[in-house]
């Protein structure tokens, strides 16, 4: 008893204290700033949080490199709720930054809305290409049919069974361009391996993804590509679970589970922030485009850690590929037609 | 009993205050008890003999006074304590584990053991020593769920002496028990007293007190009034100190004037929650201007007898009409509507929202009556008018028809059923236990309520597990055993005896 | 009740101090994981108050979670254990959304319309877990929490189903402007509107948030939950049944038929806040990974809050504005927004431990 009456003592003070001081203790905080006028650009996560294993990691990643390179300030805001998108613009609003991120296609309406609003704030958006870009506004969009193109190859070299699979997200022009270059790498690979392909309808549901994960390696699939965000965490538990392979996407998944992901088809979201933000810095703000970044560009290749579990002559061949899109000797199919019209190239 | 020692006082407490807020339970109490007495504490509900107990069994912590066990000064801050000093407590309300047995229960917490595992031989073979040592018969391999009432209370008593209990005390032992229960009870305390252990018993029952104790505290409202020497008293003595008036014992009333049948049972047959006939062909009838009062041990059947008379359980078959209409199966509001009401047994569980005002509570039966509420809207005014004329005519108290339904005594809670019961002029007026708890004052009052309906012509069926009240307050008596009314016989000149044997299933069918 | 009671002893103040208590439990987490509790909370409250728009959001976001705290208090003052407010809001939500895009009515229909069916879903939602409960004793805790995952599912097949999903989203189309509660909503963003806004700053701030109307409409509701419970003969025989059970039964009151009533109000209100949601704020509904909280939140509301309704509408509020405020310490300072849910545990922790507080109290008075 003593003691918690002296714990409620302590409290009591450490209230009083906390009930008088913060204006004092606030003011100095923010006068750095004024004086330095470092550029500052903060980013708003969607649902998946800062720490989702996949593209809003990955930004994080982007922008803190950034800060290390070029010593921008940097910051964050997750959203818990698709209720938080809209406020959470007025937030990074409010907070004076020279440009502001969304990270991930379902927040389109809500950077729009703000940048409509707010036409002296610079805005760019992951994952979106408006049909009309405002001025302060840039959009990134990333090939990801190339490297889809380049990690479905390798399934398709890889594969005991001669069938592989897809697990996509929802189903739209976003995610159908990571099936098709996946489909069209499997058909470079050899012509009669299956792709079996399904999607989601959730970028979250990990349940979901492993039961469709589960259900697959039962039809005879070995190696599982996704491109479904949190959907794919049930794949790599499926796969880790079954000895199976799972291929991953955005970042270097291999981390999730060493043994069993293959390789990732890598979306670098983090180059993709890095560089933007490094153009802002110095001052040629793209703003009213859309910026796309494939192979050439590196916003988008394999993972380093795919020497692992792929053969060293299989690496070699997939870097061929690379250099032969690279040169532009091929352009990467990205919808149903031009993958059924797609022909194996000479290697 | 006459086994105490004179010169050593075992339990002395001096100047016991014990104040809860503003509320004074104990005001400055004294209590002596010497080694191998029967000491009686007796006091009407709330008067503070079960606050002065738990003081000294360490469950409250007075405000002031000392408290010395064997002449040493000790503070009883935890029922550890009391325990370490020789002291045991019997609850009113067994704390037993059911489905364990009787040894299980008895050496729960002080179990036996041989590195580390229980020794149950040994055990067993403490209990039947201590058992047989004061005459405390019990099966030691039965499990408690199984056992009647009367062994379980052996067993919490030996549950006390295996814990090294010399002082023991009793609260209310004898409340649950069959008369022939009462007597073996007795029996026991004497063979515990003639070994030298000291017995406080808490009661209000004064024929208790003339039987078993040798001296007697009488508290009241939370001051000892006086220590008396149980020889020298009468009972009229001790109640007129306990309430603090003159009170009478026989309650008066003039001779029935039965005439039309009003409630009629016949061929009941009822089923309890476990699924086991609880009534088995019951029949019964209760005439206009009658009493009829349902003698029994707690258990029989009568808690389904009221519920089914509620319309709160169904029946398997059988019939009850009330003024020639079938009320089986109908729910209690119809019941209601056919002017039946009742006194339920638990009042605080069946019969009040221990929540809601006096007010609220007197409507409960009526509020969707006019005037208390029209189309939906309660009337407020209406609600308070009414209820203060019931709290007046009552008297109940404190008079104020706004107070806590929950915060009232057992007494006046007990009137606020009977007011809303009686207000509804039924013609069939049910009681159940309608005086478990309640002091002699209250019990005279409910006595008479009961009386003054008859009079009036209605039917009156009393239910109760008091055999006394059943035979001064009833007409006529039936006596129920597992489920079935096994005798039936005019109240005036009633035997005690026989009733209780056929309580007890020994009577003629 | 005749007893006066001290300040001390009121459960205003236990509510005070729990609060308190919170806060300074997570100043000294914050101090623990190595941020600056003053700053932090410096933060919170310039985040709430320091402009007309903060408060405006503080509002917007308050304004579901007390009409759920509402649904939840209604179901505890009855007696019952109301977790499903959260599949309630759910299938309020996605009536709401269906209903506000797909009829088509002049404003002043179309907006009590939605929020009538919105209602009707949420109490027959509700009213489910009741007829269990009622006619075979399932337990509502039991009940609601499956049917908690039941409405997830529903919503999100709904929302994904070809005609209603909107193309290359997770949501439904948005409401028609007929059904939207947004305050001067189109007129805002036309050069008329923005042109006033700049000259009345003050207003202007607050529109450039979705103020919108549903604030009002849970005030109202409190009120008629107020009324309801105190005035009615439904509100006296529901608190009965709440109380005590058998003494109602024994009254004569039905005691079923009034456990349905209690879960399709209770139900019903938490319907009510997720159609406000999405007439007032997100015009759509969404396909969800997991539940959004409203209705545990609601929970947590209806503790801090007492149980009474304009307890639910000042909760609802503190709730709000540390969900709004509190998430802005993340950008600020780096400090997580979870800080905010951990203060929020603690205040209805310790608001649960009545007990600890009154001894705290009591041993500061003896050892003076």
């Amino acid at each position: 008893m003593k003691k918690l009456s002296i714990l409620f003592t302590a409290m009591l003070a450490l209230m009083v204290v906390s009930c008088n001081k913060p204006k004092e203790a606030a003011a100095p905080a923010e006068e750095p700033k004024q004086v330095e006028k470092t550029v500052s650009v903060t980013m708003v996560t969607d649902v998946g949080g800062v720490n989702d294993q996949s593209f809003n990691q990955s930004a994080w990643e982007g922008l803190q490199k950034a800060k290390a390179d070029f010593g921008i300030d940097v910051s964050y805001k997750e959203s818990k709720q698709n209720a938080d998108y809209a406020p959470n613009m007025e937030i990074a609003l409010d907070s004076d930054n020279d440009l502001i991120w969304g990270i991930g296609f379902m927040m389109a309406d809500a950077i729009m809305e703000a940048a409509q609003n707010n036409p002296d704030q610079k805005y760019a958006i992951i994952d979106n290409a408006y049909e009309n870009t405002p001025e302060n506004v840039v959009g990134v969009v990333f090939e990801a049919e190339q490297c889809s193109y380049l990690v479905g190859y390798i399934a398709g070299r890889m594969t005991q069974t001669g069938k592989v699979g897809f697990i996509g997200g929802i189903e739209f022009f976003l995610i159908q361009e990571f099936e098709y270059g996946f489909k069209a790498g499997v058909k470079q690979a050899g012509a009669d391996i299956e792709v079996l392909s399904q999607y989601a309808e959730s970028f979250s549901d990990a349940a979901k993804g492993k039961s469709i994960a589960n259900s697959m390696y039962q039809q005879g699939a070995d190696i599982i590509f996704h491109a479904a965000g949190g959907v794919g965490n049930g794949l790599i538990e499926a796969a880790k679970e079954q000895g199976k392979w799972a291929i991953g996407v955005d970042r270097d998944q291999s981390s999730l589970a060493p043994e069993n992901v293959l390789t990732s088809a890598m979306k670098r979201v983090d180059n993709g922030i890095y560089n933007l933000s490094k153009d802002l810095a110095d001052g040629k703000f793209p703003g009213g485009k859309t910026v796309s970044y494939g192979l050439a560009e590196n916003g988008v290749g394999i993972a380093p850690t795919s020497s692992k579990h792929v053969p060293a002559d299989i690496l070699a061949e997939v870097e061929k590929l690379e250099e032969m899109i690279i040169d532009g000797a091929f352009v990467v199919p990205n919808t149903a037609e031009t993958v059924e019209a797609y022909t194996p190239v000479e290697l | 009993m006459n086994n105490y020692d004179s010169n050593q006082i075992v339990v002395d407490m001096k100047g016991i205050t014990q104040k809860f807020g503003t509320l004074v339970a104990n005001d400055n109490v004294d209590l002596t008890v010497h080694r191998g007495e029967v000491h009686a504490l007796l006091g009407e509900n709330g008067a503070g003999k079960t606050t002065l107990v738990n003081s000294l069994y360490g469950l409250y912590h007075p405000t002031s006074g000392e408290i010395f066990i064997n002449g040493e000064k000790v503070i009883m801050d935890d029922p550890n304590v009391a325990i370490q000093h020789g002291i045991g407590m019997v609850h009113q309300h067994f704390m037993l584990v059911k489905p364990f047995t009787v040894v299980e229960n008895i050496i729960l917490g002080l179990e036996t053991h041989k590195h580390g595992v229980l020794d149950m031989k040994k055990a067993k073979d403490q209990v039947i020593a201590l058992s047989e040592r004061y005459g405390l018969t019990i099966d030691p391999d039965a499990c408690i769920q199984d056992i009647t009432v009367g062994m379980q209370q052996r067993v919490e008593i030996l549950k006390a002496l295996y814990r090294g209990a010399d002082i023991l005390i009793l609260d209310e032992p004898t409340a649950v028990l069959t008369p022939q229960e009462i007597l073996d009870l007795i029996q026991i305390i004497d063979n515990l007293t003639k070994q030298g252990k000291t017995i406080i018993i808490i009661t209000h029952k004064l024929k208790e007190i003339t039987d078993v104790a040798d001296f007697c505290t009488i508290i009241r409202r939370g001051k000892k009034i006086d220590t008396v020497r149980v020889a020298d008293v009468s009972e009229a003595d001790l109640a007129s100190k306990m309430v603090g008036r003159e009170v009478s014992f026989k309650v008066e009333k003039s001779k029935a004037a039965p005439s039309d049948i009003v409630l009629e049972i016949k061929d009941l047959h009822v089923k309890d929650n476990r699924d086991i006939p609880a009534l088995r062909g019951l029949k019964l009838t209760v005439r206009k201007g009658e009493i009829l009062g349902i003698a029994g041990v707690d258990g029989n059947g009568q808690n389904e007898l009221e519920e089914v008379l509620i319309g709160v359980r169904k029946a398997e078959s059988g019939s009850m009409t009330v003024n020639g209409t079938d009320l089986l199966g109908k729910s209690p509001r119809e019941i209601l509507d056919h002017k039946v009401s009742t006194i339920p047994q638990d009042r605080q569980k069946r019969g009040l929202v221990m929540d809601y005002s006096v007010a609220e509570n007197i409507i409960l039966e009526n509020y969707k009556k006019e005037p208390f509420s029209k189309k939906g809207w309660l009337n407020f005014e209406a609600i308070r008018n009414y209820a203060r004329k019931l709290v007046t005519e009552f008297d109940i108290r404190p008079n104020d028809e706004d107070y806590r339904a929950g915060s009232l005594s057992g007494g006046n809670q007990q009137k606020v059923i009977i007011a809303r019961e009686i207000s509804n002029n039924p013609d069939l007026l049910i009681a159940v236990q309608p005086t478990r708890g309640l002091d002699v004052g209250a019990i005279e009052y409910v006595h008479k309520a009961l009386i003054a309906q008859r009079d009036k012509g209605k039917a009156v069926l009393l239910i109760s597990f008091e055999l006394d009240e059943v035979i001064n307050v009833s007409d006529r008596i039936g006596v129920i055993y597992e489920g079935q009314i096994v005798g039936e016989l005019k109240a005036e000149g009633a035997d005690e005896n026989e009733i209780g044997l056929m309580m007890a299933g020994g009577g003629k069918k | 009740m005749s007893e006066k009671k001290k300040l001390t002893d009121s459960p205003v103040w236990i509510t005070m101090i729990s609060i308190s208590f919170g806060l300074i439990f997570g100043a000294i987490i914050l101090l623990i994981i190595g941020y600056n509790p003053l700053t932090a909370f410096t933060v919170i409250l310039k985040g709430i108050f320091s402009k007309p728009k903060y408060i405006s959001w503080t509002v917007i976001y308050a304004t579901p979670i007390i009409l759920t705290g509402l649904s939840v208090a209604f179901a505890f003052k009855t007696g019952l254990f109301n977790i499903g407010a959260e599949g309630q809001y759910i299938v309020g939500a996605i009536t709401a959304a269906l209903a506000g895009y797909f009829i088509s009515l002049p404003p002043i229909l179309h907006i009590p319309l939605v929020l009538i069916l919105s209602i009707g879903a949420g109490a027959f939602w509700g009213s489910i877990s009741g007829y269990l409960k009622a006619k075979y004793e399932v337990n509502e805790v039991i009940s609601t929490i499956m049917l908690n995952w039941v409405a997830l599912y529903l919503n999100n097949f709904i929302v994904l189903h070809d005609k209603v999903k909107r193309e290359g989203s997770e949501a439904t189309n948005k409401v028609l402007d007929s059904a939207q509660l947004i305050f001067a909503n189109t007129w805002k963003t036309s050069e008329a509107g923005i042109s006033w806004r700049k000259v009345h700053p003050f207003f202007g701030d607050i529109l450039r948030t979705p103020a919108n109307g549903g604030f009002l409409i849970a005030v109202g509701a409190a009120i008629v939950v107020l009324i309801i419970l105190n005035k009615t003969t439904l509100g006296y025989s529901l608190k009965a049944v709440g109380i005590n059970r058998e003494a109602a039964e024994f009254g004569g009151i039905n005691v079923p038929s009034n456990i349905v009533s209690a879960m399709a109000i209770s139900g019903g209100l938490a319907g009510l806040a997720g159609a406000v949601q999405v007439l007032g704020f997100t015009r759509e509904a969404s396909a969800l990974a997991a539940s959004e909280g409203y209705g545990f939140e609601g929970i947590t509301v209806a503790l801090i809050g007492a149980n009474n309704p304009i307890g639910c509408v000042l909760a609802g509020l503190l709730y709000g504005a540390m969900k709004y405020g509190g998430s802005k310490i993340q950008p600020a300072i780096g400090a997580p927004y979870e800080i905010i849910s951990i203060i929020m545990g603690m205040i209805v922790l310790f608001i649960s431990m009545p007990k600890l507080i009154k001894t705290l109290k009591l041993k500061k008075k003896e050892d003076k």
